[in-house]
């Protein structure tokens, strides 16, 4: 048992934090957001020479050989700065399907290409009556001599307008929910047939209502065996909730600290308002949640390669424990900020923003308390 | 970073699993903490341990420590769990054993460390006043200097399994002028010493677990002084530190887990598994997710023990969540059992003497009296409100 990080990890929070420091203070940070594109490529180039983007690839793939304690650290970074380039549906979810189902072809075309920040991905899963059933999909994806025709309308691709390439789920067969019918596949944004509708999201990044009308893709595009989609996402998505977790206790480690900070400079009655408490123990409440939403993000990515029960066991109680976590943080944290919590011009509020749709990625409490009651 | 064990420390956890499984008295297998138990019952596996030399784990080895990691003790206390094993009670092996070998004299070491080792002397705990709770530092029990004696009067209250105790450890005043956290002195007391007297309090579940210790011209040698005079709360303070160190109860919370599923698959609801009951299962899953939380934040801290950081303020958190958790763990108990957590049983602890076989299920029968004996866990130790109070000076900084 071993909770120590290594040298390398280290030096890559290091890294991170400088470049988070430096250069995304949170006015940046808006002007960003603000802009036309709604991100910063340049940072994204930065992060791929600085090594980040190619992580948690082997070395044999073109990357880093990191693992998923290596991307714990660096969405932990991110969360602390609410960074909003897309590493986690490059990286982590394209990533993670290349890795751990595509062709030698798939990976050599695409691998060495988020490596090098050329290319950006954004993972196509979630449907407008889907809800959190990766196998609910009215995608389909029909088989046409060498190649597939996909049509449906996929909602909330996170990235997806600042994306060249997408990962889509489709039905290949069989009823809707049908667990044996779900493929992946990856493809081209650019591909004919494919069209978004782009907008900004509430916690400042972009997302797509992406639509396929008769795409069609090539065999190549399918990634691992067709039907047999399903283990596959929800592994990839095991890792993307380990991940999310980090972020969220990025955040929630700035929130509470901003919290503190606010009610030792805050003075009402003549004192400042962190000498009440009625608000200490509140705070302290905070700094528990936060220090049980570490344990089980822990819990979670160290649990990634175990068998499935046990790896699904510990990402759903993950997914409750921090999204609990966070919600409270984050209601807090407003409430302590008391006016200037709810104004656009205090940081608190957008951390909040992020802690909460945080909650509906990859499955709500709700749903990992479910699922954690079925595996029981 | 990583969860496994190493082939070292599972060797480990198979040579403690074997010697518990030969050597714990079968007669107290799987049977928990009843306070109506004869003394040579609490203190079986004690001995035992004591003979093994495994009665104080956590202990420097030149003190009769085992010299083992924080993840062996892990294990250790994961093994005893399994089998519901009654543990050497904390007040010798974890509170004043510790403030010996830190603050007291070689004589004062000589002289108790064996007996609490071996679970020969039995201690209490003199602590808490009628008008000294959390307040404890405005306790009203004094020692006034006379020649080579102290002379205590005062109450102290709350005094655990006081009873049963050969020597106690009190906190009392010996300089009424200084602020009241500096006047303080820790005072080993022979419990047999004319002028102490030992009430006992009737509980919530039947029991009489704690009670009065009223203190009249007591009598005691200078030399029981443990460390400087008018220090006391330097040492009582460590000792409330090491105290909550264990409180989190992890392994323990894990067993009770098992056995509330347990309850929950021979209940019915609806005619099915109450367990198969989706608003009740939920419940459940909520607090093994609560508890694996606790669980590796234990380790996080065990870990930073291993690196040679003391037992910190982290240690209220511990406190904080693991006692939220065994109160949980008995109130979904609790409710599992239904209408059968309402007949009397006599309690955790029998006061009527009585044999008589339970009216319901055996597992009904101290539902509700260890669910109102599990109150005091977040009131004793400092209350989990006094623990919110430390994380607030210590680690927030206000």
């Amino acid at each position: 048992m071993d909770f120590n990080f290594t040298e390398e990890q280290g030096m890559v929070r290091d890294s991170l934090s400088r470049l988070v420091r430096e250069q995304y203070g949170f006015e940046e940070r808006r002007k960003a957001i603000a802009s036309a594109d709604g991100w910063r490529p340049e940072v994204w180039a930065q992060l791929a020479e600085l090594g980040i983007l190619g992580m948690p690839f082997s070395e044999a793939d073109g990357g880093f050989g990191g693992d998923a304690v290596d991307a714990m650290v660096i969405m932990e970074e991110f969360g602390k700065g609410l960074v909003i380039e897309p590493f986690l549906p490059t990286v982590v979810c394209a990533g993670g399907f290349l890795k751990h189902g595509g062709t030698a072809a798939q990976k050599e075309e695409h691998i060495g290409a988020i490596v090098s920040g050329t290319a950006v991905f954004a993972f196509a899963y979630a449907e407008p009556r889907g809800r959190y059933d990766y196998a609910d999909l009215e995608t389909t994806a029909r088989k046409d001599g060498g190649a597939y025709v996909l049509n449906g309308h996929k909602a909330v691709v996170i990235g997806a307008p600042w994306a060249s390439h997408l990962v889509v789920t489709a039905s290949t067969g069989g009823e809707r929910r049908d667990r044996g019918g779900v493929s992946v596949f990856v493809l081209a944004k650019d591909t004919p047939g494919v069209t978004t509708r782009d907008y900004v999201t509430v916690d400042g990044r972009r997302a797509s209502e992406v639509f396929f009308e008769n795409a069609a893709v090539g065999a190549e595009a399918l990634i691992g065996a067709e039907g047999e989609g399903l283990a596959l996402i929800e592994r990839v998505t095991d890792e993307a909730i380990a991940a999310l977790c980090a972020e969220a206790c990025g955040a929630m480690k700035v929130a509470h600290a901003m919290t503190v900070e606010y009610s030792r400079q805050r003075k009402q009655f003549g004192v400042p308002i962190g000498s009440f408490q009625v608000l200490q123990h509140r705070m302290v409440d905070m700094y528990t949640a936060y220090e049980t939403a570490v344990s089980l993000t822990y819990l979670a990515t160290l649990r990634l390669g175990s068998d499935e029960r046990t790896r699904k066991l510990a990402v759903s109680a993950a997914k409750v424990g921090v999204g609990q976590s966070a919600r409270l943080i984050g209601q807090e944290a407003v409430q302590i900020h008391g006016g200037n919590g709810v104004t656009d011009e205090y940081a608190i509020g957008h951390y909040f923003k992020r802690l909460t749709i945080f909650d509906s990625e990859f499955g709500n409490v709700d749903h990992h308390l479910k699922r954690h009651v079925a595996l029981s | 970073m990583n969860l496994e064990f190493t082939p070292e420390e599972q060797a480990f956890r198979e040579e403690v699993r074997s010697f518990i499984a030969e050597n714990y008295p079968k007669h107290l297998a799987d049977f928990g903490m009843r306070e109506d138990m004869a003394r040579e019952d609490f203190v079986a596996w004690h001995k035992i341990l004591g003979a093994k030399g495994w009665s104080v784990p956590a202990w420097p080895t030149q003190y009769g420590g085992t010299g083992w990691s924080p993840t062996q003790r892990y294990i250790w206390s994961e093994e005893n769990a399994r089998v519901n094993a009654l543990m050497p009670l904390p007040f010798g092996v974890s509170m004043v054993g510790p403030v010996i070998y830190t603050f007291g004299s070689e004589e004062q070491k000589a002289k108790h460390l064996p007996g609490i080792r071996s679970g020969e002397v039995w201690w209490c705990q003199g602590y808490s006043e009628p008008g000294a709770g959390s307040d404890l530092a405005s306790l009203k029990t004094t020692a006034v200097r006379d020649g080579d004696h102290y002379v205590i009067n005062g109450q102290k209250t709350w005094t655990t399994l006081a009873q049963h105790a050969d020597w106690g450890f009190f906190l009392c005043r010996t300089d009424p002028a200084a602020k009241q956290q500096e006047g303080i002195s820790f005072i080993l007391v022979d419990m047999k010493t004319p002028g102490v007297e030992v009430k006992p309090i009737k509980l919530l579940d039947g029991g009489y677990e704690v009670n009065e210790t009223w203190l009249t011209d007591v009598r005691v040698p200078v030399e029981n002084l443990v460390g400087v005079e008018n220090k006391g709360w330097t040492y009582a303070k460590f000792l409330l530190a090491h105290e909550r160190s264990g409180i989190a109860g992890v392994a323990r919370s894990k067993r009770g887990v098992e056995k509330l599923r347990e309850i929950a698959a021979h209940e019915t609801l609806d005619g099915a598994p109450l367990i198969k009951d989706f608003d009740f299962a939920k419940k459940v899953s909520q607090l093994e997710i609560d508890l694996a939380a606790l669980e590796i934040t234990e380790l996080r801290t065990l870990a930073g023990e291993q690196a040679g950081k003391g037992p910190g303020p982290e240690s209220s958190i511990l406190k904080i969540k693991g006692t939220e958790i065994q109160q949980r763990l008995t109130e979904l108990t609790l409710e599992a059992v239904g209408t059968y957590s309402a007949p009397y049983m006599g309690g955790v602890s029998n006061d009527n003497g009585s044999n008589e076989h339970p009216v319901g299920p055996d597992y009904a029968a101290h539902a509700a009296a260890t669910y109102f004996n599990m109150r005091k866990t977040s009131i004793y130790g400092g209350s989990n409100e006094i623990q919110r109070n430390i994380i607030t000076k210590m680690i927030l900084g206000l």
